[in-house]
């Protein structure tokens, strides 16, 4: 024994090994923090995996994964971006996104979620402390012996009162300033009212005081306030900045040639914007100069890439892919098409239908029914005795008995083991009144491109090339970033070809990529660039010398699960609708493979908000599911809303619940899990409704006692909990 | 009885121990992460010498 403590070993004392580590962190001058979002991850298996992915990476110093949140935070040199930091991931099999860690580092959410907690803290401490004291009154302590007991019990309670209730406090002055009532006021009231009779009686040695009742009421309504803050807080704040915002700058050319980057709300009509390629197109406008093909899937659904040129109309959100552009700007900011589909959020938002949870419900019903039950109860024991002591020591049993603890627990804790589940399947719900939304759903629509697929082509039929034309292909398509190019690349190479040499290649923006093999021209791109006649679905062609050009066709590869969801769904007894923006032909192709019978085709952003206005207007509750712009107004109109992660951040900003992995599954189940949720929440207001019904009797008769009042409060709240976390 | 004068400020000292303790491991963050260190104790990757 004596041995190991004269030769520390690293082991024995982890403080040793640990500070200087510590110290030669904080001396590394300002790296990069970067934080990601890990859908996927759920065991220890991989929290190593990710971890020593993330430290083999170049230039990261440390990282650590959170699993509660399935995060990883990382320190790295400043030149480490998250994207690499996601491939490296997605390498090893694990699906990333980038977080903003300046917002999430300690966010107001955390702050006050721990202040809750300090709070419930307290609470605790002081409840059990009390408990403890009147356990001897219960048992029967008499005289001086008792009177000592209250009076501990007061000393305690009354600080930690004042200090535990504030967030109540606070909540029920605000209402009252607005001359309302909410749940807070009831419950203020019981606890003052408490506490004050409680102390009444303590001074002039009465036999009754509820020290510790007040104070396990706060304690047990801080646990369904901290549960139900945890769930939405957190949730929201990740939804909201999963991936970085779009910057809204652009570049400015002067009419001497040089450029200037200005932010977007300062160009006006007949500016020249340069965009370069991979970047999203900032104003509304026509190409003035440059080739190159643009991806119009986010504002149109649309799933093949456009060719753009001299004169080509283009609009704000579009991405031009391959070559630099120059733009003359027809319309910015406001004027804009983007802000348009804005503006039909705006409106949508507008006509959203205030929905009434079912806690506001309850506590509508519940917090004018109580005030009067117990000022009946003291104006009548009043008139019997004409002493006010005992009808004040009636009208706050009364306030107790009806506390509102499991109604104040009945809600959060469902939902808190309801969202819990769903995390776990991938599924954060940003609203808290989303998943009681959802329950009601009779109608889901579905957005096509992005949502039921992957929004990426993939190649079909490439083992029918001759081997050698699959090599050249691949050199080819690996010289390009255009979308198909690298979806070539990557399914031939997963085929196990390798690049054959090529000389001269290079690419032509807005029509493909060109070289030579052994002496002979090849051509990889468009149609009529090769001189091949245009097929009716997404293709590139490959030319080899004057040979016949083949033809290398591509379909969007459906979402995992999207299959099941839909299934899953009409299972269910939903009615499920395909609303797309993209062709007749390929949305009626999809709509087949995945079975869904209703089906709208080439349908605008404002047709889309309208479609489902129209089914809201025919009495359905709908499910909206989508991603693009184009979505976003029909996801505001919608009744509830879901949006994947890959979605545009007003996509996501504009859903209710947001999918964090690729998986569509989770979206019947959700469904499920809300369906039971709401029964769980009804089931919870029948226990409290009928412990009320049972005790309050008692209270008004004026036979009930503080330990009545302890033991109805703790089994009504528990009962309440253990019934919601039959959910998980 | 005389009992209680000791018994009560010890359980009332001991409970503001605990409390203390809790304040103390909250700013610490070890409840940040419950799921992740209720796993973690399943890799051997620390098991010979603490992470450094």
């Amino acid at each position: 024994m004596s041995a190991t403590f004269e030769h520390p070993s690293p082991a024995v004392c982890p403080a040793c090994s640990v500070t200087p580590a510590a110290e030669a962190l904080a001396a590394v001058p300002q790296d990069a923090r970067l934080m990601l979002s890990l859908p996927g991850i759920h065991c220890a298996a991989c929290i190593s995996t990710v971890e020593k992915a993330l430290a083999k990476t170049p230039g990261v110093h440390s990282a650590r994964v959170n699993l509660t949140l399935k995060r990883a935070m990382v320190e790295a040199d400043a030149d480490v971006t998250a994207d690499d930091l996601v491939q490296v991931l997605g390498r090893v099999g694990y699906e990333a996104h980038e977080l903003d860690p300046g917002i999430l580092a300690s966010t107001e959410a955390d702050r006050a979620s721990k202040d809750l907690l300090m709070r419930l803290a307290v609470a605790g401490f002081a409840m059990m402390n009390v408990m403890l004291l009147s356990v001897a009154v219960w048992s029967g302590a008499e005289g001086v012996t008792r009177d000592m007991m209250h009076w501990i019990s007061a000393l305690i309670v009354l600080p930690a009162i004042v200090f535990t209730g504030k967030p109540f406090y606070v909540n029920a002055w605000a209402a009252l300033k607005h001359g309302r009532l909410n749940m807070d006021v009831p419950i203020t009231l019981a606890i003052l009212l408490a506490v004050g009779t409680s102390l009444y009686e303590t001074i002039h040695s009465g036999e009754h005081a509820y020290f510790d009742a007040a104070i396990s009421l706060t304690f047990f309504l801080l646990a369904g306030r901290y549960l139900d803050y945890r769930t939405r807080a957190s949730a929201r704040s990740a939804a909201q900045e999963l991936a970085a915002m779009e910057v809204p700058r652009a570049i400015l050319r002067h009419p001497d040639g040089t450029t200037e980057k200005v932010n977007v709300a300062e160009l006006a009509a007949a500016d020249h914007v340069l965009v370069k390629p991979g970047g999203r197109i900032p104003v509304d406008g026509y190409v003035l100069e440059g080739t190159s093909e643009i991806d119009r899937a986010l504002m149109t659904g649309e799933s093949l890439p456009a060719f753009a040129g001299p004169g080509t109309a283009v609009s704000a959100g579009e991405v031009n892919l391959t070559g630099p552009l120059t733009i003359e700007v027809t319309a910015a900011g406001e004027d804009t098409a983007l802000h348009r589909i804005a503006d039909l959020v705006a409106i949508a938002e507008s006509g959203r239908n205030n929905y009434t949870s079912l806690a506001d419900q309850a506590a509508k019903l519940y917090a004018p029914g109580v005030h009067i039950l117990s000022a009946l109860a003291a104006i009548g024991w009043y008139l019997y005795t004409f002493d006010m002591r005992v009808s004040l020591n009636i009208a706050a049993a009364v306030l107790i008995i009806t506390c509102p603890c499991a109604l104040g627990l009945a809600v959060p804790a469902v939902t808190t083991a309801a969202s819990g589940r769903l995390f776990r399947k991938g599924m954060l719900i940003k609203d808290g009144t989303a998943m009681e939304r959802l329950a009601e759903v009779d109608t889901v629509v579905f957005d096509k491109t992005g949502t039921l697929t992957m929004g990426a082509p993939h190649p079909v039929g490439l083992s029918e090339m001759p081997e050698e034309a699959q090599g050249v292909a691949l050199s080819l398509a690996a010289v390009s970033s255009h979308p198909l190019a690298e979806a070539l690349a990557k399914g031939l190479r997963d085929m196990g070809r390798l690049p054959v040499p090529l000389t001269d290649v290079r690419e032509v923006p807005g029509y493909g990529v060109e070289g030579r093999w052994n002496g002979k021209p090849v051509r990889l791109g468009r149609a009529k660039w090769v001189g091949a006649d245009a097929l009716d679905m997404t293709a590139t062609f490959l030319q080899i010398a004057d040979d016949t050009p083949h033809a290398i066709t591509f379909t969007d590869s459906m979402r995992p699960g999207a299959k099941e969801a839909v299934e899953g769904l009409k299972a269910n007894g939903l009615r499920v609708i395909l609303v797309s923006g993209d062709t007749r032909g390929a949305v009626n192709r999809f709509a087949a493979e995945i079975g869904i019978e209703d089906v709208m085709a080439e349908a605008l952003p404002d047709q889309k908000a309208a479609r489902v206005a129209q089914l809201a207007g025919e009495g359905a509750k709908v499910l909206m599911v989508g991603d693009g712009l184009n979505d976003t107004a029909a996801l505001t109109a919608a009744y509830v809303s879901i949006s994947p992660a890959s979605a545009l951040d007003a996509a996501r900003v504009a859903s209710d619940m947001v999918l964090l992995g690729k998986d569509l599954a989770p979206i019947a189940d959700a469904f499920e899990t809300s369906v039971k949720a709401r029964a769980r929440i009804r089931e919870n207001f029948s226990i409290a409704t009928v412990y009320n019904i049972v005790a309050v009797p008692f209270a008004i008769a004026g036979f009930a006692t503080p330990l009545m009042a302890a033991l109805a409060m703790s089994a009504s709240s528990i009962t309440v909990s253990l019934n919601a976390l039959r959910l998980r | 009885m005389d009992v209680l004068v000791i018994l009560i400020p010890v359980s009332l000292f001991l409970g503001a121990v605990g409390l203390a303790g809790f304040f103390w491991l909250l700013k610490r963050g070890q409840f940040d992460d419950p799921e992740g260190d209720a796993n973690r104790i399943l890799s051997g990757d620390y098991d010979d010498k603490p992470k450094s």
